[in-house]
């Protein structure tokens, strides 16, 4: 049996999750042919599976990989009841991001969620609708704004270009992860003072749903004194 | 017997008690347009309830429950009084730490247009309570019309007493705009962005409508430290019946907005009295179905296992007259009722 671990397979995430295991101790090198990663890093058993960020999730709330590396926020939303699904087992220091709760700048009235609660009940009786949020969030957002009482506002799915939704007049504010505030700032955007959802980063994930063999575990116990972490 | 035939059993009972009482058979599909329930509920109802998608009649839902269509119902029938009674299943996602199902069956009877409202929550109460008591269930029961009365008679502006109407049914908003709307200083008012673009489908027109709204807020005077303290006083109440009346009665000196309600709890107090329930010992906590039923706006009860934390209330129901003029506008006619769980009464009486 092998320790399967999986990895994102795109991008600045990638590579600095690759440099994050070799700085470590794991060496991790692309294949002959540049298609596979492989671990040189006498552990024994440790198989390297490359997957979107976004999948990584999924494939550990299913015990198809053992462990896996991705952001705290695409966990939460992703799986129900996520503690009984998947354990933190280090923050990997990288991958910074907050989701939050962002409106128009010209919007000078509204500063935090009290605001934007009032402004979602004037909004509905005005327009006969509810105050627009796109997010690709659903959960956490959800979860965030019942938590802090804030009612009459409808969340419309955005899987990508979420910061333009306001401008297309397909949403009135959004919910989304931002790592500088450029991106915000571009699109005439402005975070709400206390409307931070979560801050992110990337995390080593271990699935509490995989088969956890003789082999799996001590596999674990190698790859965990190397790179120094508590299971 | 099998789950599956106690369940049956079960219903076939309370169906036969609520078709004592009078009234009609109600039946709806399980397929429901989701606009109205998404409209009434919002987010709240689409994290619990299944939505799914027909191309031509766009977003349905699997019933989350018979209130919303039985009301419906009602209201087009144009019909001033009726009497209900249903069952069949409902569907509620579970996303909670919990092994609830997310398909159960509901029993229950719905009563529109009495037209005296102590009786007909007394008469509704006794019905539910007569039918659960060879259970030993224990009963809790509240009524959010003592709060809507509190905030209805506060010392401050109509644009205040609006929010915290709007959030009676969300406690902690509901403290929140409380505590603020009780401090002395409020925030400055902050000016238009002039050199900011204008984007999306909220106009600068709404933005300096809004900030015209916050200076007139500024410049009125905070609530009176003592009338916030006194709703938190009433939320706080615990008690007997009997007693809360009395607690409820002291506050009244102070608190004018609950008087009516007072009287309202007092006649109820009688009418269960006159149905035969014990209604000077039965449990009265002020703040009960705040947090779990929107629109229920005046007397509400729950019947629970003690000895079964596990299991969600085995009845719920109340008054809910914002429900019917959400959907009926102001003349619509009064509402109470509740629902019944046969699978958690079988699942009682099969642990013994």
């Amino acid at each position: 049996m092998t320790l399967k671990i999986g990895l994102p397979s795109k991008g600045r995430l990638m590579d600095k999750t690759f440099a994050w295991f070799t700085d470590r101790g794991v060496e991790m090198r692309p294949s002959g042919d540049g298609r596979e990663y492989v671990a040189h890093a006498g552990i024994a058993g440790l198989e390297i599976v490359l997957l979107s960020a976004g999948e990584i999730p999924r494939e550990l709330g299913a015990g198809r990989i053992h462990l896996g590396v991705t952001g705290t926020d695409v966990v939460r939303d992703r799986l129900p009841v996520w503690e009984d699904q998947v354990a933190e087992i280090a923050a990997l220091g990288f991958g910074h991001a907050d989701l939050l709760i962002a409106v128009p700048r010209f919007w000078s009235d509204v500063d935090t969620l009290h605001d934007l609660d009032a402004v979602a009940a004037a909004f509905r009786r005005q327009h006969g609708q509810r105050l627009r949020i796109a997010t690709k969030y659903h959960r956490l957002v959800r979860e965030f704004l019942r938590a802090e009482g804030v009612a009459d506002y409808r969340l419309v799915d955005s899987q990508g270009a979420t910061e333009g939704t306001v401008r297309n007049l397909t949403a009135e504010a959004i919910a989304d992860i931002t790592s500088t505030g450029e991106t915000l700032r571009a699109n005439h955007l402005k975070p709400l003072r206390d409307g931070v959802i979560l801050k992110s980063q990337a995390t080593l994930f271990k699935s509490r749903r995989a088969q956890w063999g003789a082999a799996e575990r001590s596999a674990l116990a190698a790859l965990l004194e190397r790179i120094g972490a508590a299971g | 017997m099998t789950q599956t035939e106690r369940i049956r059993t079960e219903t076939d009972r309370l169906l036969a008690a609520f078709e004592a009482a009078g009234g009609e058979r109600f039946e709806t599909g399980m397929l429901q347009p989701a606009e109205v329930l998404l409209d009434l509920y919002g987010e709240d109802i689409r994290a619990r309830a299944f939505v799914t998608m027909d191309p031509l009649q766009g977003e349905l839902m699997l019933r989350p429950d018979f209130t919303v269509p039985v009301v419906q119902a009602h209201l087009a029938s144009g019909r001033g009084a009726a009497r209900y009674h249903y069952a069949g299943p409902v569907f509620r996602q579970q996303t909670e730490r919990s092994a609830r199902p997310s398909e159960y069956a509901q029993v229950g009877f719905e009563e529109f247009g009495a037209g005296d409202a102590a009786q007909a929550d007394a008469q509704v109460f006794a019905l539910f309570s007569a039918v659960l008591s060879p259970l030993g269930l224990t009963v809790a029961t509240g009524d959010i019309g003592l709060l809507r009365g509190a905030v209805a008679g506060l010392e401050t502006t109509e644009l205040r007493k609006g929010a915290l109407l709007r959030h009676l049914w969300r406690p902690r908003r509901f403290r929140a705009l409380l505590e603020r709307f009780s401090q002395p200083r409020p925030d400055p008012v902050p000016a238009m962005a002039e050199d900011v673009p204008e984007i999306g489908l909220r106009s600068r027109a709404e933005v300096a409508e809004r900030l015209t709204r916050l200076a007139e807020d500024a410049a009125a005077p905070p609530i009176p430290a003592g009338q916030s303290a006194l709703i938190m006083a009433l939320l706080g109440i615990k008690e007997t019946s009997a007693n809360a009346l009395s607690q409820l009665r002291d506050l009244a000196v102070d608190m004018p907005g609950i008087r009516a309600a007072v009287t309202g709890f007092d006649a109820r107090l009688e009418a269960l009295s006159a149905e035969g329930v014990a209604a000077e010992s039965l449990a009265f906590e002020a703040s009960y179905g705040r947090t779990s039923m929107e629109y229920y706006d005046g007397f509400v009860f729950g019947f629970y296992a003690e000895k079964r934390p596990d299991l969600p209330p085995i009845a719920t129901g109340g008054r809910y007259d914002a429900l019917t003029r959400a959907l009926g506008g102001a003349s619509a006619p009064a509402a109470v009722g509740g629902v019944i769980r046969p699978e958690l009464i079988a699942e009682l009486e099969r642990a013994g």
